[in-house]
């Protein structure tokens, strides 16, 4: 019962994370949002390590924070550069990736 | 070999390293080639010192030969170890026979086939050891004679290289150990002659000579190869089983044929094929037409050519492989044999030819062609000695005849060598030179004591003890027309009026080659070759003008100088005693000591156990040989006293586990009747050839001047001779037409229609297969696939462009919901 409670908040934590990540066009949004996915992953991996009574899923989660950190670390470089660049971190802008 | 089970012989380094003999010329001719233009001397002397190095071994080898064959009988008298084992050698019916005495053999494997072991050394026997000796001592003599003679001359460098080469091929023959060393040697001069007949081969009478020489002897060359492969593999087996050896092994060769396990189905077409060879190297008839012809290459080539090499090979290779033709052609049986019909025919013809000869030179060279006809007659009819010894004193007079003619030329005639027109009367100018001639020429034509007396004497002597009375006759005929041909040339050059060179007139060449077109249209002779004979001696005399013109026109006929002299000299001094090494008509009152050749170079006709012949030592079983029976299946059938004589080594097959290496041929007893005889033809064919010479050439008997132009007879026959019996013609305008021009032909047909054919065809062929595949396979299949996958890989990526679009949240948007979509996947599969 207690452990459905952790996934359900999982589960809308990482609906909220996939939206942000679609919908905004703020590229700072769109760091947060991805943030709030990995912290989604961090719940369900915690919440099934504590459901099964088996320390892997937490020693993971560790990890995930670590390289989520080292991730927004880049990710935020990247935006700065781009924000330089351009005046401007609107994503809709941004088409030089396009094949 | 167990010292105790013979009686040793003795040896020694010379004749141990007879192979250095051969080397040293060969080597000598690299460094010549190499070098030799930069040397001070321009290369000759290192020729010079090579041969002079040969000759000091071939002379150490010489002596240690003679050591050898003393041994032999000294151990055998003093000890009898022989008898102390319990065992006898066969003796040959003779009483107490000489031992036979090994050939020192050293020789290296260079190549094997199996068990089939290919050697080259050197092998040492009587007959080989004196012709090296020969060979390298007149070798010598020529290039010393060649210093001055072929002095300024534009290819001097090359000229000793051929030469020193020339020697070497010919010491490689002779010291050969197998028929394969042998052949190697025979074809290093056979190339040599080419290059020295074409030394002047600007001229294109000279190449042309050359040319012919070359092929010629190449026609007899097929023989060799021929005659040695049917020997081969008649005696391999043979000699393999009970020798140790093989069948190219000449010591073998010589055991297989007197075996008596030979078959004449091998031996008469081996024997056959091999003197094939010999008519073709050694001038016989009817091969006997480019012998003349050489006397286009400069005066010390065909001395050298005519005396010890080259033409002596022949000779030298059916003495050596004697026992082989001695039971093809049943010699010992007094058969009339194919080799002594040749030799007649020989002596005969060549001795006519020699008498319408105007050059020099070429009297000398059909002189030499007779000769070697007198040499062939002994090896067929078993006078196998006096043949040896024909070749031996024959090299010392003939070598000096031609040097002399090249000296008369130097000195006395302008480079001439036409007898007619640019000689005559030098006697006094050129007093050396006339008596080195004079001696050299009784030589010739067997004058007691002089060297060709004890040798051609002794074969017309043994040709008739052997029962070849007819072929005796011949010989004696043969003698009478060389003493005629001989004074014929003998007083066109010396004596007489001077006329043209000689007498200091100085003509052009050309006018003089024209003079002697006219005097044969004059006669009425349709000329057979477009140059006359004259011409072509003339011609290379244009060539070595250049160098030592300057003295000839203006001083006139004067006597050589010291080079061109010295070698004259020592050779008429060994024209006159070289005879002396066999006088076998002395040897009733001095004892059989005095004939040496007899003693150290005929090989004794005395079997020999196996394990004695055997290199690698006595089998282990020693064969206890009882003493001969009292009569052999051969005596008992045959014909009474004749036929006790003849038995032992030749005639009757060895005991078993014994070999002979030569047979046992007879000797004549010289008597003074037969001796008288052949002094007296010889006295009468000079008598008479003197008096018509004088009266003739004199123009002192109106009656014989012009005869040929008047006698239909007597003029047929001048042209028959003048032609050379036609026989070029024969060569090369019937046989060379018939034979080659067909196939020629033939063959450029079957070149066109069929090979040609064929090879349109199949490039028709392949270029239609070629299309097709370009067509359908190339440019359908494989370019297909390779552009339809290009084709794929395109649309495929216009198909996707739009996906990539940049846009960060659209990628995003298409991450999740291919995540989504996985996971209801995922999920409905885990489900159901």
């Amino acid at each position: 019962m207690l452990a459905v409670n952790f996934l359900l908040l999982a589960a809308a934590l990482f609906s909220i994370g996939v939206y942000g990540v679609i919908a905004r066009r703020n590229a700072v949004m769109v760091l947060m949002s991805i943030e709030l996915i990995l912290n989604a992953v961090n719940l369900n991996l915690v919440a099934f390590a504590m459901m099964t009574d088996v320390v892997d899923g937490q020693v993971f989660a560790l990890y995930v924070i670590a390289i989520a950190a080292a991730e927004v670390g880049v990710g935020l470089a990247m935006v700065l550069m781009i924000y330089r660049n351009r005046r401007s971190i609107a994503l809709d802008e941004l088409s030089e990736m396009s094949g | 070999m167990l010292a105790a089970d013979v009686a040793e012989l003795s040896s020694g380094w010379f004749l141990e390293n007879a192979w250095l003999i051969a080397l040293i010329p060969m080597i000598a001719f690299a460094v010549i080639i190499a070098v030799g233009k930069h040397l001070p001397m321009k290369g000759s002397e290192v020729g010079l010192a090579s041969m002079a190095a040969s000759l000091v071994l071939s002379t150490g080898a010489m002596i240690q030969w003679v050591q050898r064959t003393n041994s032999a009988s000294e151990g055998e008298e003093a000890a009898g170890l022989l008898q102390a084992f319990g065992r006898t050698l066969p003796r040959a019916t003779e009483g107490e026979a000489e031992p036979f005495i090994e050939p020192v053999v050293h020789t290296w494997v260079w190549w094997s086939s199996g068990s089939l072991e290919f050697g080259i050394g050197s092998l040492g026997n009587g007959l080989t050891i004196l012709l090296l000796w020969l060979v390298a001592f007149i070798s010598l003599l020529v290039q010393i004679f060649s210093l001055d003679y072929v002095r300024g001359d534009r290819r001097y460098t090359h000229f000793f290289a051929a030469i020193t080469l020339f020697s070497g091929g010919m010491l490689v023959m002779l010291m050969a150990p197998n028929m394969i060393q042998l052949i190697l040697g025979w074809e290093i001069m056979g190339l040599c002659s080419f290059l020295l007949i074409g030394h002047w081969w600007e001229e294109e009478a000279n190449s042309r000579a050359a040319l012919k020489a070359f092929f010629t002897v190449r026609v007899g060359d097929v023989g060799l190869l021929v005659g040695t492969s049917i020997i081969f593999f008649g005696a391999n087996a043979w000699a393999v089983d009970n020798l140790d050896s093989n069948g190219f092994d000449i010591a073998a060769i010589q055991a297989w044929a007197l075996s008596g396990e030979a078959g004449s189905s091998f031996l008469v077409p081996g024997a056959i094929a091999l003197f094939i060879a010999c008519i073709g190297k050694s001038g016989q008839f009817p091969l006997h037409t480019w012998l003349p012809d050489a006397m286009a290459g400069p005066t010390p080539v065909s001395s050298l050519l005519h005396s010890s090499t080259m033409v002596v090979a022949g000779v030298f290779l059916v003495a050596q492989l004697y026992p082989v033709f001695w039971q093809a052609f049943d010699i010992g049986q007094g058969s009339l044999t194919f080799i002594a019909i040749i030799g007649a025919i020989t002596i005969v013809i060549a001795a006519l030819l020699a008498f319408v000869q105007d050059d020099i030179k070429k009297v000398l060279a059909y002189s030499t062609v007779s000769q070697l006809g007198y040499m062939m007659l002994g090896l067929g009819t078993g006078a196998w000695l006096p043949a040896v010894v024909h070749i031996f004193t024959h090299a010392f007079f003939k070598c000096c005849l031609f040097l002399c003619a090249g000296s008369v030329s130097h000195s006395g005639s302008h480079h001439s060598f036409d007898m007619k027109k640019d000689m005559g009367g030098l006697r006094k100018k050129m007093p050396i030179t006339f008596t080195a001639w004079i001696v050299s020429t009784l030589a010739l034509t067997g004058i007691f004591p002089f060297a060709g007396f004890w040798s051609k004497d002794e074969i017309i002597d043994n040709v008739g003890n052997n029962g070849y009375t007819v072929l005796m006759w011949v010989g004696l005929g043969g003698a009478v027309l060389t003493a005629m041909y001989m004074t014929r040339a003998t007083y066109l050059t010396f004596f007489g009026e001077p006329r043209g060179a000689a007498a200091g007139e100085h003509h052009p060449d050309e006018e003089h080659a024209e003079e002697h077109e006219m005097e044969h249209i004059s006669v009425g002779a349709p000329e057979p070759e477009p140059r006359s004979l004259g011409a072509a001696a003339n011609a290379h005399a244009d060539d070595d003008h250049g160098g030592h013109d300057d003295h000839h026109a203006s001083d006139g006929p004067h006597e050589s100088g010291p080079l061109l002299l010295i070698p004259i000299v020592i050779l008429a001094f060994f024209a006159l005693f070289a005879g002396l090494a066999n006088p076998t008509p002395l040897a009733s009152r001095f004892g059989e000591g005095i004939e040496s050749m007899k003693k150290y170079v005929e090989p004794r006709a005395t079997p020999v156990p196996f394990e004695e012949v055997i290199a690698s030592g006595p089998g282990e079983s020693i064969m206890i040989i009882d003493g001969r029976p009292s009569a052999s299946p051969a005596a008992e059938e045959g014909e009474g006293e004749e036929g006790a004589k003849k038995s032992g080594c030749g005639f009757d097959a060895p005991e078993p586990g014994t070999a002979c290496f030569f047979p046992g041929v007879s000797h004549a007893e010289p008597t003074f009747a037969k001796i008288l005889l052949s002094l007296g033809v010889v006295a009468a064919g000079y008598a008479v050839a003197i008096a018509f010479n004088v009266a003739f050439y004199g123009r002192r008997n109106k009656h014989l001047v012009g005869l040929t132009e008047r006698s239909k007879v007597l003029r047929g026959g001048f042209l028959f001779l003048k032609n050379k019996y036609y026989l070029d013609y024969l060569y090369e305008n019937v046989i060379v037409r018939a034979v080659a021009h067909p196939i020629s032909k033939a063959t450029y047909w079957f070149n066109q229609h069929v090979i040609d054919a064929a090879v349109n065809d199949v490039g028709i062929g392949a270029r239609k297969t070629g299309t097709w595949v370009y067509d359908n396979i190339d440019q359908k299949v494989v370019d297909g696939a390779v552009d339809g996958s290009g084709w794929i890989a395109s649309e495929a990526g216009h198909g996707l462009q739009p996906t990539q679009s940049g846009k960060v949240s659209q990628y995003g948007a298409l991450l999740f919901g291919a995540a989504a979509v996985g996971a209801i996947v995922l999920v409905l599969v885990n489900v159901s």
